[in-house]
């Protein structure tokens, strides 16, 4: 079978992140950036349904030049082919936007995958909304969320988290599979990947040769500001012994917070 | 009009779809709108009627045998007939499970834009203006829509219901016709009883415990302790979850769950930056530590240096002593 898994670059998550509030932009100089947590689980998933059925497993990620870097991490983990969709524009936080290159991309290069991994979300823009926008632009199916996920020929079964409990989701292929920790524990690359993988190319597609309209390309996210969140007052530490200050915090939850 | 979509489980309305149900009757009424609520499913008009106070100037039921399960696909279909036939300015989801699913393939399908998981919203010169935690809440978006209908899903545990107010809602039904193959995924089971198990999501307290709780024993104590409070669930750090004492689905922190509750005690967890940017938005934070110099006492309300074997039972205890 043949698997397209998205990965994202971004921002490390021990990260402090700064904001330019002259751009309203999260400055990226001094920042280290890694494949998001989430598409992690998406590769190993992909590698191990390969390795279980044979196929073929293509990553991709829109970004700039430097997203190569981590393709190429994915590529030493096991991933037969990269491609990179080339995007300069700094993050816009509009997934409709990705939404609409990586379904392009999909159509118009990988139209034989089966199955178009993800991670959950990524790690920074927060929306965990680009997998369900795929699947919607593509007409196919979806599964959010994942931490098991069974394919037996044409069809699946994935179970995903919901609050308090699991839900198992049947489906058919072509499908759009979302990631969530638990999935899987994602293997490291070996020296001997991490020597194939700087032998191979990855391929640079642009954006023009997508064909997306100009409409299509144009964020409809207007940022009006980015900043940090208020820091907070140091607290109040609670002094005694053990019985003491549990005795106090009660009852300062009571009185003072009115939290309990 | 700003349509709210209500979300049903185990045949109730969900708390979140409340709470964005209020927001959305403020923020209708800023900008002069009415209000609508929305449920899709199959056979959902008495529970439907539970609206008919909520002060939605009316409510859609939109009915069809093929909602009767859950379906990204299905729901959508429904949403979609809805909105091109009433054109409303804004639809608010609740960001929960289903809402997250749902909302982004609504918004793909209108082909607008979506404001995910907004923790506060303000009407300013007749739009809506969202924002929303980025980078785990390590920072703060403030955007607009430049898209019409507004999408958004809103995080659960922030925004007040308000009691529904004056006249009854109008009902409407209306039933959609959805193809049998339209539907590709579907759910066919719920593992796990959603209705009993309250998620770290959503709880109004949740009882967190890291690493130095040592093991399964000392987090039993953490479930213990939950188990006396009201509403309460338990969390744990990413150590914690990795060293097996207890499963992912718990885990607080930039690769696990974001939480809001109206108190939030850190057992034993230090307070690494990806803990703190799940927790940090948590109305009172308790932290419990033996190290007074614990990163986590910067975000904490309240503090106590101690052993945790001593505090967490001297706790419980004094939590026993309030219900009796």
């Amino acid at each position: 079978m043949n698997i397209l898994v998205f990965i994202k670059r971004v921002p490390d998550t021990e990260s402090r992140i700064r904001i330019d509030r002259e751009t309203e932009t999260v400055i990226e100089e001094g920042l280290n950036f890694i494949i998001s947590p989430y598409d992690e689980y998406a590769i190993e998933e992909a590698l191990r349904l390969r390795e279980a059925k044979g196929g073929k497993v293509v990553v991709a990620a829109l970004g700039p030049e430097e997203a190569v870097t981590t393709l190429k991490k994915a590529l030493a983990m096991g991933a037969d082919e990269a491609v990179l969709v080339k995007d300069d524009r700094k993050e816009t936080y509009d997934a409709l936007r990705v939404a609409r290159i990586l379904a392009a991309l999909a159509k118009a290069r990988h139209a034989d995958a089966d199955l178009l991994l993800f991670g959950r979300m990524s790690v920074g823009a927060d929306n965990a909304a680009v997998p369900a926008m795929v699947a919607e632009i593509l007409g196919l199916p979806q599964v959010n969320v994942v931490t098991k996920l069974e394919i037996e020929g044409s069809s699946g079964a994935a179970y995903r988290e919901i609050e308090g409990a699991v839900e198992k989701v049947t489906f058919s292929l072509p499908a759009v599979v979302s990631a969530q920790k638990g999935l899987n524990e994602p293997r490291y690359e070996t020296l001997r990947g991490i020597m194939a993988a700087k032998k191979k190319t990855v391929p640079v597609v642009t954006l023009a040769e997508l064909g997306l309209p100009a409409e299509d390309l144009a964020p409809r996210i207007d940022v009006l500001k980015i900043e940090l969140p208020a820091s907070k007052q140091a607290g109040q530490m609670i002094p005694g012994t053990p019985e003491e200050a549990a005795r106090e915090l009660v009852r300062l939850l009571r009185t003072e917070a009115k939290a309990l | 009009m700003i349509l709210i979509f209500i979300e049903i489980r185990d045949g109730k309305i969900k708390k979140s779809s409340w709470e964005a149900l209020s927001e959305a009757r403020r923020k209708a009424a800023e900008l002069g709108l009415p209000a609508a609520a929305v449920v899709a499913g199959s056979g959902l008009e008495n529970l439907a009627a539970e609206l008919r106070s909520s002060g939605a100037a009316k409510i859609f039921v939109l009915d069809s045998p093929e909602l009767a399960a859950y379906s990204s696909q299905g729901f959508v279909q429904a949403l979609d007939v809805l909105v091109k036939e009433t054109t409303p300015a804004a639809v608010f989801f609740a960001a929960t499970a289903m809402g997250r699913d749902l909302a982004p393939r609504l918004a793909a399908r209108l082909g607008v834009a979506l404001a995910s998981d907004c923790t506060a919203i303000a009407a300013v010169d007749g739009r809506l203006v969202f924002t929303r935690p980025i980078y785990a809440g390590k920072a703060l978006l403030t955007f607009s829509l430049a898209s019409s209908p507004v999408i958004a899903t809103l995080r659960p545990n922030i925004f007040p219901i308000d009691p529904g107010a004056g006249a009854e809602a109008e009902m409407t039904k209306r039933s959609i016709e959805i193809p049998g193959d339209a539907i590709r995924g579907r759910v066919v089971e719920i593992h796990g009883d959603s209705g009993a198990a309250i998620d770290v999501s959503e709880a109004e307290i949740v009882v967190s415990g890291g690493r130095a709780m040592k093991g399964p024993a000392g987090f039993a104590l953490i479930g213990e302790l939950a188990a006396v409070l009201p509403r309460a669930a338990v969390g744990a750090s990413r150590s914690a979850v990795d060293s097996g004492w207890i499963g992912h689905s718990h885990q607080v922190g930039q690769t696990g769950k974001t939480v809001s509750p109206n108190i939030y005690f850190a057992f034993g967890i230090s307070g690494a930056i990806q803990h703190l940017a799940g927790m940090s938005s948590s109305k009172v934070i308790v932290a419990v530590n033996k190290d007074p110099e614990a990163p986590i006492f910067k975000v904490a309300n309240y503090g106590i240096v101690g052993d945790l074997f001593q505090v967490v039972p001297a706790l419980i205890a004094e939590v026993k002593a309030l219900g009796g």
